[in-house]
């Protein structure tokens, strides 16, 4: 385990001396996942479980005039046989748009869609019985493009929106004087870009298995980012308090985004385990993984651009169509985050947008890694290559000199705190030689930096209330073994090594004294879930403040074994509150508003002893968790976390807001075939600010395996739909990098330490990857001369384009 | 469907057991026998999840190879590998190295690079990311189980594996 890129990540920090924090950490379940000990949600064994299969829509548009089940509920094996008409409430991931049946009812609005659902004995009578059931179609004319779904029609996919046209949502903001912006442009450029929908390829397809008792409490196991969410689901479709039903995520293997809305099979699953009083369980095979997609939208934008020498970009105006498939899903958000995550990670002093969402006849698109701010950073990045290129100006030098500085406010208030850009992109230009490679390497190969920017966590929770957005029950037990409960989802990310980490370090315990229980909502308490980069910031902070609260009844007790008379806090009430104070503008020169409590207490605990610093005295930790014990039986503490008060006023401030964000920068250097239009990424060389790295290890498998994500999207994937129909649903279709593809990768430290994150972190798991692609198509313009504006970038499209100049080129000559 | 009487040799384990002709490896060693540590990703052999070894140091993927034609094999998986308590080399060297994040694709990848050692003791960087093509991650973009493989290659023959690109 010897390696220089994980030393590097820490260095340029000031000395600190954790014990566990910033030390490279194997994830706390590795040998329970390389022993196949490990349970993801098809491997739990229930007692004799019916086994559930969905029938599916053949075609993406009909009315369904009457499902026929008779016949299946006759086949001997057969328990029980659900459609559309089972279930009245609808749901979705959004309060705001709720639109999705369990089974379709009356409407068919993608290929895939259940239509029907069958629990029997075993799963060759289900599938068996799925074929007996008669649906009845009225094939309809369906909606498959966003242009098309902007024209008025009479038969929307949404008769109950009362719109006359797809729209599903459509938001126009404008900052600052766009035409003002413009006008101080030494270049203006605008160019239309194009993205096909990418699918998450988690390699764990969806399940769910539910147990039920005799009273009619029901266990639900799933493969789910969001168990809160499902929780709330759950209770809303099926009608039955939430007290009766327990959410638990077991092992997961991996989300991207892709499981983090509640589904239909889960839904499903869970009716018919109440009404058949039976153990259900159901697995997606690939197909169907593909079928409910919920993957990156398809994309259509023009942007334009304004780049002054001397202020950087002066505008960006953006237009955007994002192809929604049927249903909502956590499409708004998208359609928000499409437009304010170009607030960073340079000052945009005048900017406007209009993102418009639409309903297709298609799978719906939702939640992605680097959710909606991935695509528009594409075009925003390859134009201020191209405004560069024009002005003859050093692309990343130019970058250099428009990132924000700490502490300032965006255009449309998003507080800004700790920025490690300036030094990460320094670094990065300096190890890959940048101004001896750039427009200097022979034809055919490139070099080419983007950057990007992220929110820490959304700090506004989906469902509004006044909850904290995270909360940890910490215990300790008569042994001194010390147990952390977190609805936080660890879905592969390291979340539950990373709340361990926290209380081992605060504690100053072992990490092995550490246990970890999550992710369960009987005994868990709430955390809002895996998505948009939250668990590090919120889940993290909370873990620290349960500790620090353990800590100090350790260090009362041992004062009180010591005879000494314990210290005094500056904040004698819960760490946590602090959280409360602030305004709606940060005033930057009384300090943050939400820094983080210190828990320095004149007390060292350590190899099972606490010991006064000024005294020199100590007890042993043991003797200390006994005497704190003798008061009320048991050793328990809360800590929380709430984002603090943050944004502007305006409709629709909230979107983007975040108590962080992360930076990054990536340069890329390729080689392109102009015989095969094969573009090859050689290296990647990345610089993220994500605050303190906790864990180099898990930093160094986050920025890696974003580059795998980002270079797929790049290079190889989409979705293809013919009228509506999904081409590719596999994995021999739908491509994805293997680790032939991978490039070499180097990891260069972006000092920060954020006053509010928990030891200084921020996020580390999405924002790395939205920078990867235009990276690659700027080193690919370097190499060959042309923009790419469409993805994937794939061959036949560098040779068309290749073509296309040359065909220029002639032109031009005679 | 016609069934069959066949006998498997699982982690060192003898099984009976009786499979419908179309029955595969896979679902026969998940849900005839519990072996839950054979993954299945895809069902088209493309993301070697179910990737196990047989008869020694082959690797098949499960998935694809139908149980009534492996009669008198021996099979290891995952759970088979640790002896007297102690992990196998290739698994101690994918925790060290964190070459484990979601974890659904390590079996499958920690099998195929048994058999990747057992042929080839010292590879080159080159030949383990061609070795590993059949087995997608998702997570870990590779780099640190490539690196797991290489330290584990150090482990087992006790000397450094070849230079990157050699």
């Amino acid at each position: 385990m010897t390696d220089h890129k994980m030393t590097d990540l820490t260095k340029g920090y000031p000395a600190k001396d954790y014990k566990v924090i910033g030390k490279p950490v194997p994830l706390i379940d590795s040998r329970a996942k390389v022993t196949g000990q490990a349970l993801y949600t098809d491997d739990i064994r229930l007692h004799n479980p019916l086994i559930i299969k969905i029938l599916r829509a053949p075609c993406p548009s009909a009315n369904i005039l009457s499902v026929d089940i008779s016949a299946a509920l006759a086949l001997s094996g057969v328990k029980g046989v659900l459609t559309g008409a089972d279930f009245k409430n609808n749901f979705g991931v959004l309060s705001i748009s709720k639109d999705e049946p369990a089974i379709a009812r009356d409407m068919v609005r993608y290929m895939g869609e259940p239509v029907a659902a069958v629990a029997a004995e075993n799963a060759e009578i289900a599938a068996h019985a799925l074929r007996l059931i008669k649906v009845d179609y009225e094939i309809t004319e369906g909606v498959f493009n966003s242009k098309e779904a902007l024209k008025p029609t009479d038969h929307p996919l949404h008769p109950e929106l009362n719109k006359k046209n797809n729209l599903h949502k459509e938001i126009l903001q404008e900052f600052g004087d766009l035409d003002q912006g413009f006008s101080d442009a030494d270049v203006v450029i605008k160019k239309r870009f194009r993205f096909a929908s990418i699918n998450h390829g988690f390699t764990e397809p969806h399940a769910t298995q539910v147990q039920i008792d005799n009273k009619g409490n029901i266990t639900v196991y799933s493969a789910t980012q969001v168990p809160h969410y499902l929780h709330m689901a759950l209770a809303e479709v099926l009608e039955i308090p939430e007290h009766n039903i327990r959410v638990i995520k077991p092992h997961l293997g991996g989300g991207f985004g892709g499981k983090s809305d509640p589904f239909p099979h889960e839904m499903i699953a869970a009716k018919f385990a109440l009404d058949l009083g039976r153990n259900v369980k159901i697995k997606f095979d690939r197909e169907e993984v593909f079928f409910s997609h919920h993957g990156r939208h398809q994309t259509d934008l023009t942007m334009k651009l304004g780049y002054s020498r001397k202020k950087g970009i002066t505008a960006i105006d953006l237009d955007t169509l994002i192809d929604g498939g049927a249903y909502g899903s956590f499409g708004i958000v998208t359609t928000y985050y499409n437009g304010v995550l170009l607030q960073g990670p340079y000052k945009l002093p005048n900017f406007r947008f209009h993102v418009q969402r639409l309903y297709t006849n298609k799978p719906m698109c939702g939640a992605m890694r680097g959710h909606g701010g991935v695509n528009p950073r594409f075009a925003s990045e390859v134009l201020l290559d191209m405004a560069c290129a024009e002005l003859d100006i050093d692309p990343a030098e130019s970058r250099l000199n428009m990132i924000h500085k700490e502490n300032t406010l965006t255009t449309n208030e998003f507080r800004v705190t700790s920025v490690g850009l300036h030094n990460g992109l320094t670094e990065a230009i300096k190890r890959t030689k940048w101004k001896e490679k750039h427009g200097k390497l022979p034809f055919g190969t490139g070099i080419g930096v983007a950057c990007g920017f992220f929110i820490s966590g959304s700090a506004l929770p989906i469902h509004w209330n006044k909850l904290p957005a995270s909360t940890v029950r910490m215990t300790i037990d008569y042994d001194g073994g010390v147990t952390v409960y977190s609805g936080a989802a660890d879905i592969g990310q390291g979340s539950d090594t990373m709340l361990a980490q926290m209380a081992a370090e605060v504690l100053g315990q072992p990490l092995e004294n550490i246990k970890i229980i999550s992710a369960d909502t009987r005994t868990t308490p709430v955390d809002l879930g895996s998505y948009s980069s939250r668990v590090t910031f919120m889940a993290g902070n909370a873990s620290r403040n349960a500790a620090i609260r353990m800590r100090r009844i350790l260090i009362e007790a041992a004062c009180d074994l010591l005879e000494m008379i314990p210290p005094e806090y500056d904040r004698p009430d819960a760490p946590d509150n602090f959280f409360r104070q602030g305004g709606r503008k940060p005033d930057f020169e009384q300090g943050f508003l939400g820094a983080n409590p210190d828990y320095a207490d004149g007390f060292i605990i350590e190899d099972g002893l606490i010991r006064s610093e000024k005294h020199n005295a100590s007890v042993t930790y043991l003797d200390a968790v006994t005497k704190a014990l003798e008061f009320g039986g048991i050793l328990q503490t809360s800590g929380t976390y709430r984002a603090p008060k943050l944004g502007g006023k305006f409709k629709g401030a909230g979107a983007g807001l975040s108590p962080s964000y992360s930076f990054t920068a990536f340069i890329v250097e390729v080689t392109v075939d102009p015989e095969t239009g094969f573009i090859k990424v050689d290296k990647a060389t990345c610089a993220h600010d994500c605050g303190f790295p906790l864990n180099p290890l898990a930093v160094r498998g986050q920025i890696e395996g974003c580059i795998h994500m980002g270079l797929g999207q790049a290079l190889m994937e989409e979705m293809i739909y013919d009228s509506g129909a999904t081409q590719n649903p596999s994995f021999l279709d739908y491509k994805i990098p293997s680790a032939f593809e991978q490039p070499e990768v180097d990891i260069v430290p972006a000092y920060s330490d954020d006053s509010e994150g928990p030891f200084g972190a921020k996020e580390a798991g999405e924002g790395i990857l939205a920078p990867v692609i235009p990276a690659i198509a700027n080193a690919v313009y370097d190499a060959i001369g042309i923009r790419l504006t469409q993805l994937p970038m794939r061959p036949d499209r560098v040779l068309s384009a290749l073509a296309k100049e040359r065909e220029k080129n002639q032109e031009a000559g005679t | 469907m016609k069934k069959h009487a066949i006998t498997l040799t699982v982690n060192g384990e003898e099984r009976d057991l009786i499979v419908p002709s179309n029955r595969t490896l896979l679902d026969a060693l998940r849900d005839d026998l519990g072996y839950t540590d054979t993954k299945y990703g895809c069902g088209t052999g493309e993301c070697g999840a179910c990737t196990i070894l047989v008869d020694g140091m082959t690797t098949i993927n499960g998935c694809l190879t139908l149980a009534a034609t492996m009669n008198g094999k021996s099979i290891t998986t995952a759970a088979g590998l640790a002896r007297n308590g102690h992990l196998h080399p290739v698994q101690e060297a994918f925790i060290e190295n964190d070459a484990i994040q979601c974890g659904f694709c390590t079996p499958g990848m920690v099998l195929k690079t048994i058999s990747l050692l057992d042929e080839n003791p010292r590879p080159t960087e080159a030949e383990i990311r061609h070795g590993l093509e059949g087995n997608i991650c998702r997570c870990t973009g590779y780099t640190k189980i490539v690196e797991a493989v290489q330290d584990a290659s150090r482990r087992i023959t006790g000397s450094n594996v070849s230079a990157i690109g050699e």
